[in-house]
């Protein structure tokens, strides 16, 4: 019989190694505190799923994660048609292309904070230039939840539409001219051919733009820390933020990282689905074996 | 179905820059008669797919008319032209079915439901995509993406002509004969004008009845296989088309013969030339004989090709390949003699024309 040789599994250590240094362990600790109670002289005892249950049972928590799933939502609403539109109508060769890149990418060279910032100013009704202008029709983002809402989505959109952009601009511009010709050829209309062949290949780069957007926003805190300093609307972040205890603040961020997980596979799991499909020559040799 | 006209077409790609412009296309006159089926035949690079993409607009000539019918459509676009093109490589709408796919042109174009549905049908038939037709494209093999490719450019019964731009290089090679000979017949039956862009002479050569060879943005030679085979128009068409390809040697004229260093080759006539040309003899392996008199030779290899033998020589310096029946003998002191119905001259790579009657 020949002896079976297991050393080959050292060679997966280092990458174990990292994986637990850079995740595992940090998160592990995490758990740890989300089933004890910290008490203020270092003490730690067990409380099993208390703060879970605690979490679950607040009608705080279920308001801040309904409005991050509202505000996820309406962005992506809002930047990826626009995004897409935005990349259709970008230039495709010329001075233009450089010009265009640069613009884009400008705003998503700006630190977060300081992007908070600006809006804080920007909307301010006695000096910013957008508030006051709207300030007679009754806007005022410090005393109105829905003109902060309407500001923190006005400026998330501001700073990520361009992201977009470039993702559905770096995709259309990789689709061969090929495609095109034949739509020329066959008769096409400019929607026929967005909805059949631009649409189509986007799918794979919308994919990641509607990943990145998904989590960056349901994540989102900064801004909203910086331009309505803790007020409302309060997001599950800002939320985690102003939690105290210790275990509670693990068990939080526990459920709130187990939601982005799972809505992000979800997303994933959906849009990936056709990819799979198995080709014909696939089917005819699984129908010969 | 009509007649395609091109007239005095030049092209170069990209902006006018400075020197010498490298054209793509110098120079072409070319038409295209109702009903034919031509081949444009050429090495890569020689400008037949920018001469396609004319014709169906998806390029715009910088010099040049395009008339279909006599009617100039040289700044009409594609879509108004009423062409129908295949591409190299498959060209699918992935999110479609075989069955929707073939139907996009039609319905585009405005055709009623009946008559769409009877002519995809049709067309399902003659490709053989039966099987797969309610399958989404996406999911195709490479070959199978072709076909379908193939029977979109099939589908619209009222075009003006179709062009195929080396349409089956990725499908598998028994299956391209079924193709290309279905394409002939589909030719033959319809009467539909198909211009078929290749760089291989056997493709060209069953497909066509008119070939087309194209060499450096130029037409060489119009003709069909025969006039390709026994008098090639320029060089390069010896060379290019027939296997192994013609052999060209430098020459000078005497009389009504070639003379060869010391050697002479009889001529059917005795030519007229202008001017001081670069003259070359030019023949086909296929008129090589070997004898036992004539110019001497030796021989370097001899390849063996079922029932032909090719033989490779060289003879005063030159290379000079003979082709044999199976069972030809090999003498042992070989000389090589040149059957002057083969012997063609070239001045400036160009042939000259003898008149048929013997040299006085």
């Amino acid at each position: 019989m020949k002896p079976v040789n297991h050393k080959a599994w050292f060679l997966v250590a280092p990458v174990l190694l990292l994986v637990a240094i850079s995740a595992i362990i940090p998160l592990m600790t995490v758990v740890n505190y989300s089933v004890q109670y910290v008490g203020s002289t270092g003490r730690f005892a067990w409380v099993g799923d208390e703060w879970y249950r605690e979490v679950l049972h607040s009608e705080k928590f279920w308001n801040a994660l309904w409005r991050n799933l509202v505000f996820s939502g309406v962005i992506l609403a809002i930047q990826i048609p626009l995004g897409v539109l935005i990349a259709l109508n970008m230039p495709r060769k010329g001075w233009g292309v450089p010009t265009c890149l640069v613009l884009m990418a400008l705003p998503l060279l700006i630190p977060w904070y300081v992007v908070g910032m600006i809006w804080q100013m920007f909307g301010r009704v006695d000096i910013g230039l957008m508030g006051v202008m709207l300030r007679d029709f009754g806007y005022n983002y410090e005393g109105d939840p829905m003109d902060a809402w309407f500001t923190l989505i006005l400026m998330d959109v501001w700073h990520w539409t361009s992201l977009v952009a470039l993702l559905a601009y770096a995709g259309l511009v990789s689709i061969p001219d090929a495609y095109y010709q034949a739509a020329r050829i066959d008769g096409a209309s400019k929607w026929a051919v967005f909805r059949f062949i631009q649409l189509p290949r986007l799918g794979r780069v919308l994919t990641i733009a509607i990943l990145l957007r998904f989590m960056d926003s349901f994540m989102i805190f900064t801004e909203p820390f910086a331009v309505i300093a803790g007020g409302d609307p309060v997001f599950l972040s800002t939320e985690l933020k102003q939690t105290v205890e210790l275990g509670k603040k693990a068990a939080m961020s526990i459920i709130y990282f187990l939601i982005i997980l799972a809505v992000s596979w979800v997303f994933y799991a959906v849009m990936t689905r056709n990819d799979g499909e198995p080709t014909s020559a696939d089917k005819a040799r699984g129908g010969g074996a | 179905m009509a007649r395609l006209d091109l007239s005095n077409i030049r092209h170069i790609y990209g902006p006018p820059g400075e020197g010498e412009p490298q054209y793509a296309l110098r120079h072409v006159n070319q038409a295209f008669e109702h009903g034919g089926a031509y081949a444009l035949l050429g090495p890569s690079g020689c400008g037949k797919t920018t001469l396609l993409n004319i014709i169906s607009g998806l390029v715009h000539p910088s010099e040049g008319r395009v008339r279909i019918d006599g009617v100039d459509v040289t700044d009409k676009p594609t879509e108004k032209r009423n062409i129908a093109q295949v591409f190299q490589f498959p060209v699918i709408y992935d999110t479609m079915t075989v069955r929707e796919n073939l139907e996009f042109p039609l319905r585009n174009r405005g055709v009623a439901a009946a008559q769409i549905k009877r002519r995809v049908d049709e067309v399902i038939e003659m490709i053989g995509l039966g099987a797969l037709a309610r399958r989404r494209a996406r999911g195709l093999s490479a070959d199978e993406k072709q076909k379908v490719s193939l029977g979109r450019g099939l589908v619209r019964e009222d075009v003006s002509a179709i062009l195929f731009d080396e349409p089956l290089t990725v499908i598998d090679p028994e299956v391209k004969w079924t193709l290309r000979t279905q394409l002939r017949e589909l030719q033959r039956r319809s009467g539909m004008t198909m211009i078929y862009v290749t760089h291989d002479q056997t493709e060209a050569l069953t497909f066509a009845s008119g070939v087309v060879v194209m060499h450096e943005g130029q037409v060489l030679q119009v003709g069909s296989p025969k006039d390709l085979f026994e008098k090639p128009a320029h060089t390069f068409v010896g060379y290019f088309i027939g296997s192994p390809g013609m052999n060209v040697l430098p020459t000078k004229v005497d009389g009504a013969a070639l003379r060869i260093g010391e050697y002479f080759a009889p001529l059917t006539s005795e030519p007229r030339l202008r001017g001081n040309p670069k003259l070359e003899l030019g023949i086909r392996p296929e008129f090589v004989r070997l004898a036992a008199e004539g110019i001497p030779a030796t021989i370097e290899r001899i390849e063996d090709i079922g029932r032909h033998r090719i033989v490779r020589t060289r003879m005063l310096g030159h290379s000079v390949t003979a082709l044999l029946q199976e069972h030809e003998p090999i003498p042992a002191d070989p000389h090589l003699y040149f059957e002057p119905e083969g012997v063609h001259l070239y001045a400036d790579s160009w042939r000259v024309e003898l008149s048929g009657k013997p040299a006085p």
